[in-house]
């Protein structure tokens, strides 16, 4: 009998996705609550919609920095990656004389080439970080931190800390445009999210970012070629970075060095709350996503009960230590149970 | 003589693992005691639980110095002069010789360091036993031998009256190997008891004066050593008489998989060579620090050699990657299964499939589930695994398991040559007959296996011939069906 | 002696030395008014209050741990102080006890949540920074503190020294704080046994543990410590600028983190020497100067301190593998 057939369905679904489905009661309840407390301000086609708009700029950089945590690292530099990709795509569209009539197919292509051009920036800020960490053998910590200075100083260099505002139409109507209801940046979002999760769950790329996060040496040994997992990894970090840099600009209509700065910890914040294992290894694209729509939802909420946004962040900050406090009491995070059965069996080590 | 410490019903369990079973142990004062037993016999637990960094499960008692207590903490322990030196030594290799030996003196309450007490504690300590190294240098630039030493003059220094040392000749040549005993005995009469930590029996016959034998977390007795036998302890550690077992491949001389000509890379190992045929299984032997994990890695890719060739059937290898040697068909379980080997936090068929994710990816790199559900259950089937789940994490299996795993992982590359390190190490006495079953049937399948191990034992009852290295050089080929165990042991220990 | 000697020219504070030295020389060469009184001392005096950061926090790394939150508290104890010192005549020893009081306490939470919920303490100061700052900010709804009791004002002048244009120079709080600093962190690290159990633990985690080491108390120690040099730079700021502006201090905290990495500590721990941060922080605070000094718009200025750190964090890391590779063998 083969060992996969031992479980039900169901109880292996509940098991599987029980972050996301703990997230999603949760959800429920707080749901509740401030329904009780704001009646229809909270409960309203508008509120909803409103959380549909705010959550792509913050998730699409969550899903960034799940890249870089899964596999055993962590980037600080998506801010400054996605601000500076918005530069460069703010720049092509103010600096370039614009293709073809307005409305025109050479329009639109003129802007796709623009976006194209800010990816690309993400991208090759993403190899940078992948080839300092994977190649030279930098702490993720360190790279990522001199990137972000590096980043954020060129862009302030280039922009002398000025916006840069005012774009086409169809560029503003990714931030505020929706389609049937939905806003399209959602839509994106969405899209991006089930990207990811293909990648991670079903490629054989995704499988051996997980095992470089949960054990590198033991990765590189069973012939994962970790330097170049690492470095596409961050690419691929730089590149969602980047989406979410279109999604900002698009949403502000405007562009600058300095933008989303508190996003930084936030996204910390929703990859731990969505079930994200700091350290590597483990974590699942759905508990992201639910736990943004939860961490959106109580922002919202705390929003229009008025409380001041420093109140808010702070408030952020308890909730990340209390969220990897219940963690690092469950199974997913207890190493330190293995740890001490390793030690129990104490393997012998040529070098100490 | 005075007893210094006694353990009565000490027994303890991690989840739902049993390390120790009910253990009685007396320590005398001055008395070289020995405690045997293979890897996973409950030797290291019962270390930390003198120490005081682990806690008897209740119900058991110690007596230290007439004192009785349910549990020591290492404060405790250290005062009453109990000095542990554990396998990795746990030197700081930041700080300096003098300040790794005095460290004593940095504890209690803030005050000035005094430096010139410090060199004074670390140079008397030194001249306790005749050990001369500079006091400045950085712990990290030290050879192993020496880094040992500096381990006991920390235990001198610290008024040790019992100082155990987990297998302290592990990593020594012979020449070091002698030093050390003779320190031991210095020790002796200093009327401090030492407790001997080993599985290296003849070094334990040479200095003991009582040796207690572990097996499977529960003590199989405590024996004079004038009245036992290195033969006897080994059957009492292992629960076995040995006998030969694997097959002859038939008459026909089977073809080459693996051939090493002339092998080298200068500080590890010297002018290697040797094969390795189809369905032949190469025991490879020797002292730790003769080579042999450092060759295993050369011919693995990951330890580029600086002279000589490989080939794998009849193709050479340019062993630049570990990914190469793979693609040559070469596989390697390393000894240290859980650092190198799993990822333990991963499920079960992750770790199985690490090996050949790309030979699973279809189009655009993905791997389609059912398909890979199906390889990790093939595989499950073959190893003989009792498995609850695929998706658990393979941290939840036994150490026979887990090992399992590793196998099959590396079974999955469909290798020509597997190279196992130390494979039955943490690994149940009970369970290892299950591991070499796996060798033994891969080696029939036509695979050319290298057995690397510590233990003679093994080598000699699971392996065609074998090779005996010292100090990176092929000292002697022994053949187990013409030879005793008694000569390959003087062939390791010469 | 020669083998200290050759063991100290391999050293990672050798080469940053070189490097500041090249630096310095070219910066000379390069521009008028580098190597003037006025501008050496004016560099002194605005990097107080990193540098001062910096004392603390190497203490932090060594220890193996981390800590981002240092500019919040200070933020947090130059605002309780000065509002304190506005009502109260408290004095100049006043306004240090209750800063560093609160500084410290700031510290002690960190310390307390990053040896009870065991998550790694880059996490949870990046949480703290935001309670303390979002807490602080909240509360005080961004006052600024303008009005300053007058001996603040007045600062200190010790030793004046008038030169050849008639300008005056002295010892003045901040570098008085700053070389205070230093000096204690060095005496901490290098004459306390406590400070080597510090550097013991940041080697070895395990074997301290398995040797008895207090480490939570430890713990507490190094992490308070950090929030007593934080708030001792918040109160140097607050001196030179003249004002409580709780909002500003933020944003530098991974410069200064930098600056000590540059100066040779490890994120691993174990590793680090106050000389080294010394060094590390004039590097940085040498390369905006000259930034400026060469005419170059200030614009530029992060810029070149991320390339700066890009280089150097390579550097470094290169170096040891290299090392590692060579000892190897």
């Amino acid at each position: 009998m083969k060992p996969s057939a031992n479980r039900s369905l169901i109880s292996r679904f509940v098991r599987e996705n029980a972050t996301t489905m703990t997230l999603a009661t949760i959800f429920m309840a707080v749901l509740a609550v401030f329904g009780l407390i704001l009646g229809d301000r909270l409960l309203s086609v508008g509120t909803f919609q409103s959380i549909a708009f705010q959550t792509p700029e913050l998730g699409i950089l969550g899903l960034a920095m799940m890249l870089a945590l899964l596999s055993g690292g962590l980037n600080l530099s998506i801010i400054s990656t996605a601000n500076l990709c918005a530069l460069t795509i703010a720049s092509v569209l103010q600096f370039t004389i614009p293709w073809g009539d307005a409305g025109s197919v050479l329009w639109l292509t003129w802007q796709v080439g623009a976006v194209a051009a800010g990816l690309a920036v993400a991208i090759l800020i993403g190899l940078l970080n992948g080839f300092i960490i994977a190649y030279l053998g930098v702490s993720p910590i360190l790279a990522t931190l001199g990137t972000m200075i590096a980043c954020k100083g060129l862009a302030i260099g280039l922009t002398r800390g000025n916006v840069l505002s005012g774009f086409p139409d169809p560029i503003v109507a990714i931030g505020n445009g929706t389609y049937l209801g939905v806003p399209l940046a959602f839509l994106l979002f969405v899209a991006l999210c089930v990207f990811v999760s293909v990648v991670l769950r079903r490629s054989s790329f995704g499988q051996k970012v997980y095992l470089v996060g949960a054990n590198e040496k033991a990765a590189q040994f069973s012939g994962i070629h970790v330097k170049r997992v690492l470095l596409l990894t961050y690419a691929l970090s730089g590149a969602l970075a980047g989406c979410g840099g279109l999604v900002m600009m698009a949403r502000f209509n405007s562009a600058n060095a300095s933008y989303g700065e508190s996003f930084l910890l936030i996204s910390i914040l929703a990859a731990v709350l969505g079930g994200i294992n700091p350290y590597g290894g483990t974590g699942k694209v759905s508990g992201l996503f639910a736990a943004l729509l939860l961490l959106q939802l109580i922002s919202s909420a705390l929003n229009l009960m008025n409380f001041s946004q420093f109140l808010t962040i702070a408030i952020w900050g308890a909730l990340l230590i209390g969220v990897s406090a219940l963690r690092s009491g469950t199974g997913i995070f207890d190493r330190l149970h293995l740890f001490e059965f390793w030690r129990a069996k104490s393997a012998v080590s040529e070098n100490p | 003589m005075t007893t210094f410490l006694e353990l009565t019903h000490v027994s303890k369990h991690f989840g739902g693992v049993r390390a120790l079973r009910d253990v009685d142990l007396s320590l005398e004062a001055g008395e070289v005691h020995c405690l045997v037993g293979e890897n996973g016999s409950g030797k290291s637990t019962l270390i930390k639980i003198i120490a005081g960094v682990q806690a008897p499960d209740p119900g058991g008692s110690i007596v230290l110095e007439g004192r009785e207590h349910a549990r020591l903490d290492p404060i405790l322990s250290t005062k009453s002069g109990i000095q542990v030196i554990y396998q990795d030594l746990s030197l700081f290799p930041n700080m300096s010789v003098a300040e790794n030996i005095a460290i004593g003196s940095h504890m209690g309450l803030p005050r000035l360091a005094n430096w010139n007490r410090i060199n004074d504690i670390a140079a008397k300590a030194m001249a306790r036993i005749n050990v001369n190294l500079d006091l400045e240098t950085m712990v990290s630039d030290l050879s192993i031998a020496n880094r040992q030493l500096v381990a006991i003059c920390r235990a001198m220094a610290a008024d040790a009256k019992l100082v155990i040392m987990d297998e302290p000749t592990a990593s020594l040549t012979r020449h070091e190997v002698d030093s050390l005993l003779r320190v031991v005995n210095d020790l002796k009469n200093r009327d401090i008891c030492t407790v001997f930590v080993s599985h290296r029996l003849d070094e334990v016959m040479e200095i003991a004066e009582r040796v207690t034998v572990l097996r499977d977390g529960g003590k199989v007795g405590t024996f004079d050593a004038s009245e036992i036998t290195s033969r006897r302890l080994e059957t009492l550690m292992t629960g076995h008489e040995f006998h030969y077992a694997p097959p002859r491949p038939g008459g026909e001389v089977a073809e080459v998989v693996l051939a090493v000509r002339n092998l080298s890379r200068p500080g590890h190992y010297e002018d290697i060579s040797f094969d390795i045929r189809k369905g032949e299984i190469v025991g490879l032997t020797g002292l730790l620090g003769s080579g042999r994990t450092e060759l295993a890695l050369s011919i693995f890719g990951m330890n580029p050699p600086s002279r000589g060739t490989i080939e794998v059937s009849g193709k050479p290898l340019i062993a630049s990657s570990n990914r190469v040697a793979i693609a040559s068909g070469v596989a390697y379980v390393p000894e240290d299964r859980l650092m190198l080997g799993l990822a333990l936090g991963q499920p079960i068929s992750a770790n199985i499939l690490a090996t050949v994710l790309d030979s699973l990816a279809g189009k655009f790199g993905l791997i389609n589930p059912a398909k890979r559900v199906a390889a990790a259950d093939d595989w499950i089937v073959r190893l003989n695994t009792k498995v609850s789940d695929l998706e658990n994490p393979v941290g939840t299996l036994s150490g026979g398991n887990q090992q399992r795993v590793v196998l099959g992982k590396w079974m999955a590359t469909k290798p020509r040559v597997l190279i196992l390190d130390s494979p039955t190490v943490g690994v149940d006495i009970k369970a290892k007959d299950g591991i070499y079953e796996i060798v033994h049937r891969l080696a029939a399948e036509g695979v050319g296996v290298l057995l690397i191990s510590d233990e003679a034992q093994e080598v000699f009852y699971h392996t065609h011939r074998v090779l005996v290295m010292r100090q990176g050089r092929l000292v002697s080929e022994v053949d187990p069906l013409s030879s005793t165990e008694r000569n390959l042991q003087e062939e390791i220990y010469a | 002696m020669p083998k200290t000697i050759q063991r100290w020219t391999r050293s990672h504070e050798f080469w940053l030395l070189a490097v500041v030295i090249v630096l310095s020389m070219f910066l000379t060469a390069a521009t008028d008014s580098f190597l003037t009184l006025q501008n050496l001392f004016d560099l002194l005096t605005s990097t107080s209050f990193a540098g001062i950061l910096a004392a603390g926090l190497l203490v932090v790394l060594v220890f193996g741990g981390i800590d981002i939150s240092f500019t919040a508290i200070a933020s947090v104890a130059q605002y309780v102080a000065l509002t304190i010192a506005k009502t109260y005549p408290i004095g100049w020893f006043g306004v240090f006890f209750v800063a560093c009081c609160t500084g410290i306490l700031c510290g002690l939470f960190n310390a307390v949540i990053i040896h009870k919920v065991r998550i790694s303490s880059v996490i949870v100061t990046i949480s703290t920074l935001n309670i303390f700052y979002g807490l602080l900010i909240y509360i005080t709804r961004g006052d600024y503190i303008t009005s300053l009791p007058s001996y603040f004002r007045e600062g200190i002048w010790w030793f004046e020294f008038t030169d050849s244009n008639g300008f005056p120079y002295a010892i003045n709080f901040q570098a008085l704080l700053l070389v205070v600093a230093f000096f204690m962190t060095w005496v901490l690290l290098n004459k306390t046994n406590i400070g080597r159990q510090i550097y013991a633990m940041g080697g070895n985690e395990i074997a301290a543990e398995r040797l008895g080491f207090h480490v939570f108390g430890l713990r507490c120690l190094v992490y308070g410590y950090m929030g007593f040099m934080a708030a001792i730079a918040s109160i140097s700021q607050a001196q030179l600028a003249q004002s409580v502006t709780p909002t500003t201090l933020i944003g530098k905290e991974l410069e200064v983190l930098a600056a000590v990495v540059l100066g040779g500590a490890s994120l691993a721990g174990g590793n680090g020497s106050v000389f080294g941060a010394v060094l590390g922080v004039m590097l940085i605070a040498i390369l905006q100067n000259g930034l400026i000094l060469l005419g170059v718009s200030s614009y530029w200025n992060q810029f070149f301190v991320g390339c700066v750190i890009l280089l150097a964090v390579s550097a470094t890391a290169l170096s040891q593998r290299r090392r590692h590779a060579g000892l190897a063998s």
